[in-house]
């Protein structure tokens, strides 16, 4: 445990857990809302049961004055509205000598494994406290507690549970705000926890933020990068995205459709997109693995698509509510034949927005696949965010003039990229083909027209300008971290850290997986001697990845796990401190 | 009749409760599957069977989680590809009893092109569907069975689709044995899941079972149900005239035809791999 | 395939599943209180499946109501697991006591007979409705349900089953059965007047018992 703690900007860790019905995550929201009225950042993971109601919950909360990226590595509250069965979340919610744990007396004991890890207990009588107040829910006392044991302004409980309890009418509103109060005022007793201190009292002037899960800001990033139409079919963990398009689509004037497999949702924005209109799906693992081969006719074809892969435990049905990258290899490699395709990943919530924004862009810009790497983590975490800017970078592909003479679809020009005719201009109509074809796309199996079009496809990706967001790279030293995704926001507090020892090190987080970029990620690394890949799966995917694609300067180690328990800052700190000592 | 020759001594009839695992069913309670289960296992006593020569395979979803729950051989495969499973589990193990479990979204959504051809195929399996009008796993969205005009986040508003027909297109397709029941009487159910079992050839059953936390309002429908006003023809056309004039609620084998199961021979070729090189010899 | 309009919005849900009167059987237990104790109109009734011809014969009728009490016990332990998996303790160690007690019912049946196992039984054990008369009806549970409503569950399968026996008592050619049935319904009368003295020391149910604030979630 680093002792170093201290010197960072503080921040605060609370977990509420409890069960069947006990309001967990209505609690945990509303505590996040409370954080994010008061001026606060913060986010929250959700974690459950098997049941698909009635089972043990556990909301994961953290909350700073500088934007959070990442859970830490140890909680300062755990709040258990009751215990049943919240022992599964042991790993989830690690304790220590220094956290305190509150616990309902008529619940029983806390589970033994948490006791074990020498957290304090504090009893509070929720159940009895609610009865106290006639029309109160317990989880109410809890998010009270909560907001009192954070240091959070109670004007700020009052105002996000008026609004929130508007709809159920003045009885309800009464009870709980008392019922909140009262839990407020009885974090008081509980032993002492250190507090958050006061940035800004409720309500002061704070640009206005975002509440916003990375599934939502995926859904936004598209329909700001020109998606009008998505195709739609439901899995665990993305379907909130598809839910979040459902509605907003038709608003800009586009359409979602919701398909009967995953063979026809990525098949049906093909055809979307053959016709003019940017098309997008959302999926996971074993979707991804179904739409692997329509991936690849819009390779052949150059039709332009948008796949969201919401990551998670895999292979196969793995765990499905848990996050994990290990799609790492089907996204780069997965499709037969020679396939050149773009694969993006946002590297934060917020960057869940301009990531797929710019993911929308490229596909367009160059007529290709493009597949998002997201993950479990980034897509079910509500997080208060600065609102990301719009990058500006809006979808369009290149067309021919109308009625052009002799067009040839799969011209080969300097760029790789040929005008891509749309259904409707005259003159150009053009059949888009899987098959290999010749530049007019008349289907054909001769060895210079396969080179050719190889070549072409190859290069539009190759050759395209993929400015300064092709990565984050961040800080100077000679030990660098190489990352994606959702582990940057562990890395960047790990380097933080790091920092505050001394240590130098810096960070590639890289946005643009495909096409390699040798030439950026080698200026990126100029000078580094020691290189860490830090990943969440077991085989060390992106390790291997950037072995085959590139030749890496100095030394290498991958330090990886499998999902699904996240990357913590602690314990990327940990290899940067040996590795520098060694 | 499945070719299963080794069937529970008649001294001591199995159990039901002998084909229930200790594994307690996640499904909400009052889910209409606890009945199904109960069903499965009432059947399988029913016919004298033993676990271990039982396979129920099954995709993803709710009703998709069954296989644990018994103690026969399970297979919990990929969404909407039990069909494809079993198939090929039954024709390379003739000897085996093969149940597919599936639920609306499994089975007539993204299985449901796997469904057209086993019915055509006829293979002697028994494919049981919980049909619940909604994929209940994903959280509520509409299935190819659901009303057009039922709101739901991924389709607001409704479908506004026709809902899909499965007992005509089973027909349509080959199914040699269609059936309906309904969860809430598992003991009619269980009789019916027992004739489709015993029947070789593709028999379908499709089990209406309500979904308590998605469409609470099922729970009407043992107010709608009722036996089939006639019994079971065999003549195709006839029953699916009925089942396209039906209401959905009639409950009962409703076809069963004399169509011979596919089933090629496996396991009877004597010959060694060296007895087919005489080809290759110059 | 049902022709019938869909009555509910399955969305809404999330936000506050509260029982909405008319659509939902717990729109009878939010009322409980202006309710007479134990009042309760039987839901698995239905007219379109009248009683087939289920008086047993001299021969079978221990055998059936043996199967009667099995079957109920079997039943009541199905509802303690699920209660078990869905954290409601208090109703599962409820159902678990309930399911103990039939099944005390069962074996002494079987005491009484001089049976060493479960006999077989040809009769399909059906009571106004398509399962026995003492079998619970699984869509009257709830997760959040409390053990007022498993009690009130309880009670009116007990009445089912002194009906049920009542009517034997009359309706049976044989004098034997009319009068081991008579027996029967008075034990199953005993048993009503029990869970009728648990239920007055039972809580009611307030309103608002089955709110759950938070939507269902993802699992597959």
């Amino acid at each position: 445990m680093s002792k170093h703690r201290e010197k960072i900007k503080g921040n605060i860790s609370i977990a509420i857990t409890g069960s069947g019905g006990a309001g967990v995550m209505t609690a945990g929201n509303l505590l996040l809302e409370v954080a994010a009225q008061a001026g606060w950042y913060g986010l929250m993971v959700r974690s459950s049961g098997p049941q698909i109601r009635g089972g043990e919950a556990a909301a994961l909360l953290r909350f700073s004055h500088a934007p959070v990226e990442c859970l830490d590595d140890r909680f300062d509250i755990l709040i258990g509205i009751d215990w049943q069965n919240i022992h599964r979340f042991a790993d989830e919610i690690p304790l220590d000598a220094t956290s305190v744990m509150i616990g309902d007396p008529e619940q029983g004991e806390p589970p033994e494994v948490f006791v074990q890890r020498g957290a304090r207990y504090a009893p509070l009588p929720f159940k009895q406290m609610a009865k106290a107040i006639p029309g109160s829910w317990p989880n109410m006392i809890a998010l009270g507690l909560g907001a009192g044991l954070c240091g959070l302004p109670q004007e700020s409980v009052h105002a996000v549970l008026q609004k929130s309890l508007k709809k159920g009418g003045g009885e309800k509103m009464a009870a709980n705000l008392a019922a909140a109060d009262a839990g407020y005022a009885a974090a008081a007793n509980v032993p002492a926890v250190p507090r958050l201190a006061h940035k800004n009292a409720h309500g002061a002037k704070v640009q206005a933020r975002w509440l916003i899960t990375g599934n939502q800001a995926a859904g936004f990033g598209v329909v700001r990068g020109g998606v009008r139409f998505c195709a739609a079919y439901p899995i665990t963990p993305a379907t909130e995205v598809l839910e979040w398009l459902a509605p907003a689509l038709p608003k800009v004037g586009g359409t979602l459709v919701q398909a009967e497999d995953e063979l026809a949702s990525v098949n049906m924005i093909v055809g979307a997109s053959y016709g003019g209109v940017p098309a997008v799906t959302a999926t996971s693992g074993p979707g991804l693995s179904l739409m692997i081969e329509a991936i690849g006719l819009a390779v052949a074809a150059e039709v332009p698509i948008v796949v969201i892969d919401v990551m998670r435990g895999g292979p196969s049905t793995g765990i499905p509510a848990k996050s994990e990258q290990s799609d790492v290899n089907i996204a780069v490699n997965g499709l037969h034949g020679d396939a050149p395709r773009i694969v993006v990943a946002p590297n934060s919530i917020a960057d869940c927005v301009s990531a797929t924004q710019w993911a929308v862009y490229l596909a367009e810009a160059m007529q290709s696949p493009a597949i998002v790497l997201s993950d479990q983590y980034f897509g079910q975490t509500r997080a208060v965010v600065d609102p990301p800017a719009d990058i500006g970078l809006v979808g369009e592909r290149l067309k021919p003039n109308a009625g052009a003479e002799g067009y040839k679809r799969y011209a080969i020009t300097e760029s790789g990229i040929s005008p891509m005719s749309i259904p409707g201009m005259p003159g150009t109509a053009y059949t888009a083909d899987g098959l290999e074809h010749n530049e007019r796309g008349l289907p054909s199996s001769q060895s210079g027209d396969h080179i050719r079009q190889l070549d072409k496809r190859a290069k539009k990706l190759a050759e395209f300008d993929y400015g300064e967001r092709w990565a984050d790279v961040e800080g100077k030293g000679e030990l660098a971290i190489v990352t994606f995704g959702s582990c940057t926001g562990a890395a960047r507090e790990a380097l933080a850290r790091a920092d505050a020892e001394g240590i130098k090190a810096r960070l590639v987080s890289l946005r643009l997986l495909s096409p390699s970029q040798p030439e950026r990620l080698a200026a990126a690394l100029a000078g580094a001697k020691r290189l860490l890949v830090v990943e969440q799966n077991h085989t060390g995917q992106l390790y291997r990845y950037l072995r085959a694609e590139y030749d890496l300067p100095g030394e290498v180690k991958s330090f990886r796990h499998a999902g699904p328990l996240p990357m913590r800052p602690d314990e990327i700190h940990q290899q940067i401190t040996e590795w520098s000592r060694a | 009749m499945n070719s299963s020759a080794t069937t529970a001594a008649a001294a001591a009839p199995i159990t039901a409760q002998a084909f229930k695992s200790d594994y307690k069913p996640i499904w909400c309670p009052g889910c209409g599957d606890y009945s199904v289960l109960s069903s499965f296992t009432k059947a399988f006593a029913k016919l004298n069977l033993l676990p271990e020569n039982i396979a129920v395979v099954s995709g993803i979803g709710c009703s998709s989680r069954i296989p644990a729950y018994t103690t026969c051989y399970g297979f919990h495969g990929v969404h909407g590809r039990s069909l494809a499973a079993a198939a090929g589990l039954k024709l390379a193990r003739p000897d085996l009893t093969v149940v597919v479990a599936s639920g609306d979204g499994d089975g007539y959504s993204i299985g449901g092109n796997h469904f057209l051809h086993a019915c055509r195929r006829n293979v002697d399996l028994t494919y049981v569907v919980m049909d619940n009008h909604v994929y209940g796993m994903t959280k509520g969205q509409p299935s190819p069975t659901t009303e057009p005009d039922w709101d739901s986040k991924l389709s607001p508003g409704g479908t506004g689709l026709r809902t899909f027909n499965p007992l005509v297109i089973a027909l349509a397709a080959g199914a040699n044995f269609v059936a309906r029941a309904f969860a809430g009487d598992p003991n009619g159910t269980a009789g019916i899941i027992a004739e489709a079992i015993s029947t070789p050839g593709f028999s379908f059953v499709e089990i209406l079972s309500p979904c308590v936390t998605f469409r609470p309002e099922q729970r009407e429908w043992k107010q709608q149900v009722r036996p089939a006003p006639v019994t079971h023809t065999d003549d195709a056309a006839r029953a699916a005239r009925r089942l396209m004039t039906d209401d959905g609620f009639n409950i009962g084998v409703l076809y069963k035809g004399e169509r011979k199961p596919y089933q090629p021979p496996i396991g009877k070729g004597k010959k060694h791999p060296s007895d087919l090189e005489a080809e290759f010899a110059l | 395939m049902s022709t019938k309009k869909s009555s509910k919005k399955g969305v809404k849900r999330d936000a506050k599943p509260r029982a909405k009167p008319g659509a939902k059987p717990s729109a009878k237990r939010t009322t409980a209180v202006a309710k007479p104790k134990g009042a309760r109109t039987p839901r698995s009734a239905s007219a379109k499946t009248a009683p087939k011809a289920l008086v047993p014969s001299a021969s079978e009728f221990m055998a059936y109501a043996y199967a009667m009490e099995a079957e109920a016990a079997e039943r009541y332990a199905e509802f303690a697991d699920a209660m078990e998996v869905h954290n409601n303790r208090e109703v599962a160690e409820l159902f678990r006591k309930l399911s103990r007690i039939e099944q005390i019912h069962a074996d002494q049946i079987l005491e009484q007979m001089g049976w060493k196992q479960a006999p077989a039984t040809t009769a399909d054990v059906r009571w106004q409705g398509s399962e026995g008369p003492e079998t619970a009806d699984p869509t009257e549970l709830h997760y959040l349900m409390q053990p007022y409503h498993a009690l009130q569950i309880a009670l009116h399968n007990e009445k089912r089953a002194r009906d049920f026996f009542a009517h034997l008592a009359k309706a049976s050619k044989d004098a034997g059965v009319r009068a081991g049935a008579l027996e029967m319904k008075e034990e199953e009368a005993e048993h009503v007047r029990l869970i009728e003295s648990w239920l007055e020391r039972t809580p009611v149910p307030e309103a608002g018992w089955e709110a759950d604030l938070d939507p269902p979630v993802l699992s597959d």
